[in-house]
């Protein structure tokens, strides 16, 4: 890992982007600026990998986050259209609920951060420049079959999906 | 001399800063900033100028003369455009989403530029030779959705929006033959780096093994870059302009600039992928790799204005069939079946 003045400085600025543009996907009023805010905290989250020297997994976080999640959104957002956009990103009243869970999930994180041990995780030789034969390398070895399963998980998401397509499609037949 | 004119010009450039006594950092950013602006130059030059080449083309398909006012045979036309668009006022509808409705597009151009900083237009002529380079290029592309989108979308209109829903569907559905398509390549090669891609070409352009993959390559980026026969986005007949329908003076531009140097990033990672890149045909060395690289460009250029005159526009629902039935089980077709060719390659050990 590098520890330069310009990786110090860049990590920072994409820490600001993304805490700033996440506490915006929350708190922005009109659910299409959210997704864009969305995006833009995916995006500066690949950022953060490239300062890491992880470039596929920062082109994979560009691709399938920002270019696929964020499109996928979009669709949602396209086919539940109302007639005022600037209120669609409204707060419920769950004040205690929604605190309750908040807590639940930063006690989990800091009790993950406090055993990680991070010392030991930083590489201590330069990382290879190509990553790309590696991961694939591994992806069909060590780890093949969480490999499969997102695989098959997939294959079912796509089947169901095309189910309840063809589902709307014979109603809408049979009521012509 | 002529071959390595621009790699000279940047080992001068380099030379010159290191007798200024600077830290080397700065100099090797000085010299990477100079490769980014003269790529930012050429690819907006080359935006106005396909521009006249497009309507240069239409008119020579229609018999007609086309633009030849502006200087010789018009070839200034392009400028006279962008003044006059620069001139204009650029009308922001009332109802418009306004911030989002200016800043898509700025940033249409953003990753079309960032693109154009991974390919090589030549021998050792990539700005920066990256490892992943025609993924971060996958990658970075699919940005361009949502930044057409969000302007579709910020304007408020029902042609916007119908034109920027087509636009959604559309280009998540073509990228995925789009990427089948070069898997094929990437197989046979086994790298992402367009350097080792182009060298694994030297001898076998990569279209006469893998003759597929570059029709499905070649239809999706075409889908892709919203070009006749599927530029339904805008579907002037259907729904004016699409999603630049409220856009007016040199935001409009950008849109239609942005559109051109797509086309110009589709027919160079062709000729990467399949073309050779920037190596002679017929070991005709003596010209220079550049102008193999540029040539080769053009002509597929060539071919997508072609097709824009040649072909009726696709329907919608044709459009989603063809994808998804045809494209993408050839794509998949494709990649088995050259799956299976190198490792029977393999066995034979040729």
């Amino acid at each position: 890992m590098e520890t330069s003045i310009y990786t110090v400085v860049a990590f920072y600025g994409l820490a600001l982007t993304i805490l700033g543009a996440a506490t915006l996907v929350v708190f922005a009023r009109n659910i299409v600026h959210s997704v864009l805010f969305l995006a833009l905290t995916f995006i500066a989250m690949a950022g953060l990998f490239l300062t890491l020297d992880a470039d596929f997994i920062a082109a994979v976080q560009v691709l399938v986050y920002a270019g696929a999640v964020c499109i996928m959104v979009v669709f949602g957002i396209m086919l539940i259209q109302r007639a005022d956009m600037k209120a669609t990103n409204l707060f419920n009243r769950q004040l205690f609920t929604g605190g309750g869970v908040v807590a639940l999930v930063v006690a989990l994180c800091a009790v993950f951060a406090g055993r990680t041990a991070w010392a030991e995780m930083v590489a201590a030789e330069a990382v290879p420049e190509g990553t790309v034969q590696f991961i694939g390398a591994l992806l069909m070895s060590k780890y093949v079959i969480p490999f499969e399963v997102a695989a098959l998980l997939l294959l079912v998401a796509l089947i169901g999906a095309i189910v309840l397509a063809r589902d709307e499609e014979v109603k809408a037949d049979a009521g012509d | 001399m002529l071959e390595n004119l621009f790699v000279g010009v940047a080992d001068w450039l380099r030379s010159l800063l290191g007798g200024l006594g600077t830290p080397v950092e700065i100099n090797e950013a000085i010299v990477m900033l100079v490769k980014l602006v003269a790529i930012l130059v050429f690819i907006l030059l080359n935006a106005a100028w396909l521009v006249y080449m497009e309507r240069k083309v239409a008119a020579y398909m229609q018999a007609r003369i086309g633009p030849n006012r502006v200087g010789p045979k018009g070839l200034l036309q392009p400028f006279a455009d962008v003044g006059k668009l620069i001139c204009k006022e650029i009308v922001i509808p009332r109802k418009a989403d306004i911030v989002v409705f200016l800043l898509a597009p700025v940033l249409i151009f953003v990753p079309t530029v960032m693109v154009f900083a991974v390919i090589p237009f030549g021998k050792n002529m990539a700005a920066i030779d990256m490892n992943i380079g025609v993924f971060y290029l996958l990658a970075i592309t699919s940005l361009s959705t949502l930044f057409l989108w969000m302007g579709g979308w910020a304007s408020n209109s029902k042609y916007s929006l119908i034109g920027s829903m087509r636009v959604v569907a559309q280009m998540v559905s073509y990228e995925l033959p789009l990427v089948l398509g070069l898997l094929g390549v990437i197989m046979i090669v086994g790298s992402l780096r367009m350097s080792d891609i182009i060298a694994a070409q030297e001898h076998v352009w990569f279209i006469f093994t893998q003759p597929i993959a570059f029709l499905i390559y070649f239809t999706a980026a075409v889908a892709e870059t919203n070009r006749c026969p599927f530029d339904l986005v805008e579907g002037e007949s259907e729904i004016i302009s699409g999603p630049y329908t409220e856009y007016a003076g040199m935001a409009f531009a950008m849109f239609f600039m942005a559109e051109y140097a797509n086309i110009m990033v589709i027919c160079a990672m062709a000729t990467i992928m399949f073309l050779g890149g920037w190596h002679a045909p017929f070991g005709l060395d003596f010209i220079p790799s550049w102008i193999w690289f540029f040539l080769k460009m053009y002509a597929l250029i060539f071919i997508v204005m072609q097709l824009r005159w040649t072909y009726p526009r696709i329907r919608v629902d044709q459009l989603m069939g063809f994808g998804w039935k045809v494209l993408v089980p050839l794509a998949l077709a494709n990649i088995f079946i050259t799956g299976v060719g190198m490792k029977i390659y393999q066995a034979i050990g040729w």
